[in-house]
């Protein structure tokens, strides 16, 4: 097994074969409520991404300390020093992105997502596995959040990727403007429990009609 | 580690205590360390936003003086919204007060304080009101921010006569203000915090200009 390998399968689980929001269906109070746009998105997901690799690492660092009957407490105080930090982070470099992701920036500390990935993984792991399956986990969740952000802008405005300016400021940006206005549902509550139900429905269906192709062609190389 | 709890219970909870204690020392280490990295750029930022929504409320109130150094902070308690401290920005036009702008804090939002910027000219109506800082629920709430839904907006050139008094609330209340799809708790906070600051304005708008700024003491209410 090369490292290069090891690499490339962590990413997959990450980003598809076990990914936090579509297989694990995790961290989902976060990933329903905030992906109204493509911003939105990106910003939460940048954030949880910071803090599930940060507290991977924290946590695989400080694992021979850890003892079982105080291990949640400890998880908790890694990960809700690691989001405070974030949170001063955001309100001092993207003050329009912290106004608008407002609450769930904080509420990052109860996404079971990281407490999941801290007992899994990184309690048992070395730090450089930990990183890295932090990061590929992080990834993953952040992907999520940013194609079912970008499909609920697209059908509840009309635009995609509007006010990326939040990030890096400058002048207000109105990103791809398609239709003006759009199908309000999507970005209501229903919109998000839709959206998810697509593309996790889309993610089986394509699994299987992978697995089902993969079968065919053993078929057929046995005759 | 069962086994281990059950032969040495005590040494196990001293143990434990000391590795949570070490880590709670080092996790506020970090959190300090961030904290004085950032605060002066968090500070700027909120001065700045301020400024910036400070500037749409005096839409076509001409004045001359600087607003930042005519700041009046109104300490607790005071008949003001809020818990904290309240800002008032006076407006003059040549020694002459035109309006105020109200910092104030709603504390009955639906998740936490409302920070409310209020514009009042003298002849006692409101010329704008901005939310400076929430923590509404995206999508419902947070509609109230001016830059994604008007409903801020019918609060302008209202005044204690018009509505009366009496009508100063939501409509499922009784009142004559729109509600907010989905969302009752914020608007309700807003709206009673507006009216609580005009009241305070009503009664004290004479000592509100008086008071040299910096001053020390808020006005007898």
């Amino acid at each position: 097994m090369t490292d290069n390998n090891t690499i490339l399968q962590t990413f997959r689980n990450g980003l598809w074969d076990d990914n936090p929001g579509l297989v694990q269906l995790l961290g989902l109070c976060p990933l329903l409520a905030i992906t109204t746009t493509f911003v939105n998105g990106l910003g939460l997901g940048i954030a949880t991404l910071f803090v599930v690799t940060c507290s991977n690492v924290l946590v695989s660092a400080t694992r021979a300390w850890i003892r079982s009957e105080i291990r949640i407490p400890m998880y908790v105080l890694i990960i809700a020093s690691l989001v405070t930090c974030i949170e001063l982070i955001f309100k001092a470099y993207m003050p329009a992105l912290d106004r608008t992701l407002g609450i769930f920036i904080p509420l990052i500390v109860t996404n079971c997502a990281i407490v999941a990935r801290a007992e899994v993984f990184a309690s048992r792991n070395p730090i450089g596995a930990s990183m890295l399956d932090g990061l590929a986990m992080g990834t993953g969740f952040a992907a999520l959040l940013c194609a079912i952000g970008a499909f609920r802008e697209l059908i509840g405005r009309g635009s995609i990727m509007a006010n990326l300016d939040m990030f890096f400021g400058g002048e207000p940006l109105s990103g791809l403007v398609i239709v003006d206005g759009g199908f309000l549902l999507a970005v209501l509550p229903p919109g998000a429990f839709f959206s998810l139900a697509l593309a996790v429905a889309g993610k089986n269906h394509l699994d299987r009609r992978r697995k089902n192709a993969a079968k065919q062609g053993d078929r057929i190389h046995v005759r | 580690m069962m086994n281990g709890n059950d032969r040495e219970p005590a040494a196990n909870v001293w143990a434990g205590g000391l590795i949570l204690a070490v880590l709670a020392a080092i996790c506020t280490a970090l959190v300090a360390f961030t904290y004085r990295i950032t605060a002066p750029r968090i500070a700027a930022n909120e001065q700045a936003y301020l400024e910036q929504s400070l500037a749409p409320l005096l839409e076509g109130i001409p004045y001359t003086n600087s607003l930042s150094e005519s700041t009046l902070v109104i300490p607790p308690p005071h008949e003001l919204p809020g818990k904290g401290p309240a800002i008032v920005y006076r407006v003059y036009a040549d020694d002459k007060p035109v309006a105020a702008l109200f910092v104030v804090t709603a504390e009955d939002g639906f998740s936490g304080p409302i920070k409310l910027l209020i514009g009042i000219d003298t002849s006692m109506s409101i010329t704008s009101v901005r939310i400076l800082e929430h923590r509404e629920t995206p999508g419902l709430g947070d509609l109230i921010e001016s830059s994604k839904s008007d409903w801020l907006t019918q609060l302008d050139n209202t005044s204690l006569e018009a509505p009366p008094r009496d009508s100063w609330s939501i409509k499922r209340d009784g009142g004559v203000f729109d509600q907010l799809t989905g969302a009752s708790i914020t608007p309700r906070a807003i709206i009673k915090a507006v009216k609580r600051t005009l009241l305070y304005f009503e009664e004290n708008r004479d000592s509100v200009f008086e008071t040299e700024p910096p001053s020390q003491n808020g006005p007898s209410a």
